[in-house]
């Protein structure tokens, strides 16, 4: 949903030369919106030669590339308490957010599920808490932490302490599987 | 000399039983085998890996023939047969906490230590357990479920054992958890009594016996009234840190840990009753009387810290007193029947405060510290972990001082709006911490208790997260973060032996008599807590308010240890 009395207006400023306008999509109704399927795999091997079955909807290329939608999920991050637990991105006792180290997978399907489904260590799920879209929305923030999105989309700057680079100065660290082993796993059987 | 009352701390028997070792939590053993002539030829007996990265803050104890270990999340509890050579493993027993404790746990799955007493092993599970194992042969004697982690509650301390019950507490101060103590029966472990650190007097056992000595803490429901409507009910003041026991008083001293949320501006008023004391009449759980260290917490001063209960002559006087290094950097001396200070002196560099008036108990802030909203506060000394944190100190009956380790921090400080969702932190505080002046980041300080005055410290590079013990062979032990075992000359101040672990130390050192008479000395060597969080979970150094900003003078850590969970056991040649 496009707000419609824009059009004009951005015609208008944009008459003299080059401008591009990013799509801000208003605010869907949080009870209309159903939950995205998006198909991730948490393995890079699969039973087989190739690499595992993935078909995303490309949807999450949409969040990651918008600045309204990074700094909505700043801002969600914190009002859903995500920095108690992984701080600005450093962790505490959730794993830092803002490395290149993936525990269960490091795209924004990963991600979105990660936050949905919740993970067995201490994640907790927060399906039916937070509405889908701002859960993409947070997704695409993470993604920024770690300088995976386009840098003249990302953040530049945060409300408090400065505590670490701001996001759009984060040299990107494509994600690598891997990650603190959870001490479950570390568990003697 | 100040002396520990002796039905607190009866002759020593060789045995370690419990962390604090006695229930005056004096942490000293009568044994003089090893002393300071001899220990530059301590070496090591044996070794056993406890199979769990995490931070090893736990103590060995032993019993008879046999040691017993807990270690962090998963909280597996270990018999080694000290008969044999090696002192291989007896059983093991696992509660399998709930893998998700984890999340909730603020400083790393750290569990404080096992206690002893007859016949049955008692401890805390990161899930909200307490356990009681039959110490001879591993299994399961009762399981109580007392907290809930999907509130996030966890449980981490020891528990201390006194006459036919078993008292353990509450963590979860940053999540928004209401604080409470209980005392199960050791035998079944049925609930006995319960007592809530915030909330109306009834919850809190507070009835006609309670006579708190300072104003500030006289009248009616203050653990409701000192708060904003309803904000008690996620107060904090949680029970995680050291218990202690006078027989002749029957009292238990439990302190209350920091109010919740970090932010101070949410919760205007005292905040009762938390970051202070309780006595507690040990069979009902009635309040006796109560001071609070650090009324309305600005930093997240837990009041948890160990008290070491003394008799002595104050100002001519004989007083029974009770000693608490605390959090706000002062070590109290209190009169432990009626929660009178006799006195509160620094041991920290302090900014943030201008010391502690006697006569209303209140401890004076300075204004300039308080935190704002939208505002930087910096040059807080000493930081949200304080002047000491929840790492024992040890009082030595042969010198009469008081050994503590300690943090030498000070840190930034910015508040901010956070909202209370149940399960996840609610602290609404970012902060960065750096070392105190002369830029070291620990101390291990021997303190006289009679003249309330230092008498030697031994700075150390990283924070001091061990705890001490000290012995009658003039010694004092203690563990470094980058991995030294020491044993220092306790007169003098001299370290006369050290040993590198593996990993850094955060745990408890014991020392017993072994089955072939010789003595031993104990520690757990494998980093973590929340100083050592950096390294066990591996956090990011670029964010300097990762683990709640310890992180940000901590940045150097991941260079001098890794992971590790390794038991070290000494012995003489
Ligand atoms: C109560 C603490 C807590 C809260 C609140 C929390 N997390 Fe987590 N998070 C964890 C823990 C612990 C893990 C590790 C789980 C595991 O290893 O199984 C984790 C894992 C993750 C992962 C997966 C990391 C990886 O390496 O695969 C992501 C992504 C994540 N959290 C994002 C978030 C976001 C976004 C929020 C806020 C909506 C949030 N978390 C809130 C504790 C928390």
């Amino acid at each position: 949903m496009r707000a419609p009395y824009l059009a004009p207006l951005l015609i208008v400023l944009c008459g003299a030369g080059p401008c591009q306008r990013e799509e801000r999509e208003v605010r869907p109704d949080p009870a209309a919106v159903a939950e995205t399927d998006e198909r991730v795999a948490l393995s890079t091997i699969t039973a087989g030669p190739a690499a595992p079955v993935v078909e995303t909807s490309g949807k999450g290329r949409d969040y990651e590339t918008n600045a309204y939608h990074l700094s909505q999920g700043k801002t969600l991050y914190k009002w859903f308490n995500c920095n108690g637990c992984h701080a600005n991105g450093g962790g505490d006792s959730g794993p830092p957010l803002m490395d290149d180290k993936w525990i269960y997978g490091g795209s924004i399907e990963n991600i979105v599920a990660a936050i949905r489904e919740g993970r067995p260590n201490g994640m907790p799920s927060f399906r039916g808490r937070i509405p889908d879209p701002q859960i993409w929305e947070i997704a695409a923030y993470v993604r920024s932490m770690s300088g995976n999105v386009p840098a003249a989309a990302a953040p530049s700057r945060s409300d408090s302490l400065h505590a670490r680079p701001a996001e759009n100065r984060q040299t990107p660290s494509p994600p690598v599987p891997g990650g603190s082993t959870p001490p479950s796993g570390l568990m003697p059987e | 000399m100040p002396v520990p009352p002796a039905s607190a701390a009866p002759p020593d028997d060789g045995q370690w039983t419990a962390p604090a070792k006695n229930h005056a939590n004096t942490r000293y053993s009568e044994l003089d085998e090893i002393d300071t002539g001899n220990v530059a030829r301590l070496t090591v007996a044996f070794t056993f890996s406890t199979g769990v990265n995490r931070g090893q803050e736990s103590a060995p104890l032993v019993v008879g023939d046999t040691m017993y270990l807990v270690t962090p999340y998963p909280n597996i509890l270990y018999a080694l047969d000290l008969t044999k050579p090696g002192a291989p493993m007896k059983w093991r027993y696992e509660p399998k906490p709930a893998a998700a404790a984890q999340g909730v746990a603020c400083c790393d799955v750290v569990n404080r230590g096992p206690t002893y007493a007859d016949g049955r092993i008692f401890y805390t599970t990161l899930d909200g357990h307490v356990v009681a194992v039959d110490a001879a042969t591993g299994g399961e004697v009762w399981k109580v479920r007392v907290g809930d982690i999907n509130t996030g509650e966890t449980l981490t301390m020891a528990p201390l054992v006194a006459r036919d019950k078993v008292y353990a507490g509450n963590s979860g101060g940053e999540y928004g958890v209401r604080g409470w103590i209980q005392a199960l029966s050791a035998e079944d472990g049925s609930t006995v009594w319960k007592a809530y650190n915030t909330g109306p007097d009834k919850d809190v056992l507070i009835g006609p016996e309670f006579k708190p000595f300072y104003a500030m803490d006289q009248g009616v429901d203050l653990g409701v009234t000192t708060w904003p409507p309803d904000a008690w009910q996620q107060g904090g003041g949680n029970v995680w840190g050291w218990l202690s026991f006078d027989p002749d008083l029957n009292l238990l001293y439990h302190g209350t840990g920091n109010p919740g949320p970090w932010n101070a501006e949410l919760r205007p008023g005292d905040n009762k009753w938390t970051a202070g004391i309780f006595a507690r009449d040990a069979d009902s759980g009635a309040a006796r009387w109560f001071y609070q260290f650090s009324p309305h917490d600005l930093y997240d001063w837990d009041g948890i810290n160990e008290n070491i209960l003394l008799d002595l002559t104050w100002q001519g006087q004989p007083r029974k007193v009770l000693v608490r290094p605390e959090r706000n950097g002062h070590v109290y001396v209190l009169d432990r029947t009626t929660g009178e200070v006799l006195s509160a002196e620094p041991f920290h560099h302090l900014t943030a405060t201008r010391g502690v008036d006697l006569k209303t108990g209140r401890l004076n802030y300075v204004p300039e510290k308080a935190p704002q909203m939208n505002r930087v506060v910096r040059d807080i000394c000493p930081t949200a972990p304080g002047a000491k944190d929840w790492n024992p100190s040890s009082f030595s009956h042969q010198t009469g001082l008081l050994y503590i380790p300690h943090n030498n921090l000070c840190m930034d400080w910015q508040v901010e709006s956070v909202s209370y969702i149940a399960g996840t932190p609610y602290v609404g505080a970012e902060v960065r911490m750096y070392p105190g002046p002369g830029g070291h980041r620990g101390v291990l300080a021997a303190w006289d208790v009679a003249n309330a005055k230092p008498v030697w410290e031994i700075p150390e590079k990283f924070p001091v997260w061990s705890g001490a013990i000290t012995t009658a062979g003039g010694l004092v032990f203690y563990g470094t973060m980058d991995g030294w075992f020491k044993a220092v000359d306790a007169r003098a101040g001299k370290v006369l032996w050290q040993f590198k672990t593996a990993s850094g130390i955060i745990g408890q050192p014991t020392t017993y008599r072994g089955p072939d008479g010789h003595q031993y000395v104990a520690i757990l060597s494998g980093v973590g807590g929340w100083a050592g969080s950096v390294v066990a979970a591996d956090l990011d150094v670029r964010d300097g308010t990762a683990a709640k900003g310890f992180v940000n003078a901590m940045r150097d850590f991941p260079d001098a240890t890794t992971k590790g969970g390794t038991l070290y056991v000494f012995k003489l040649p």
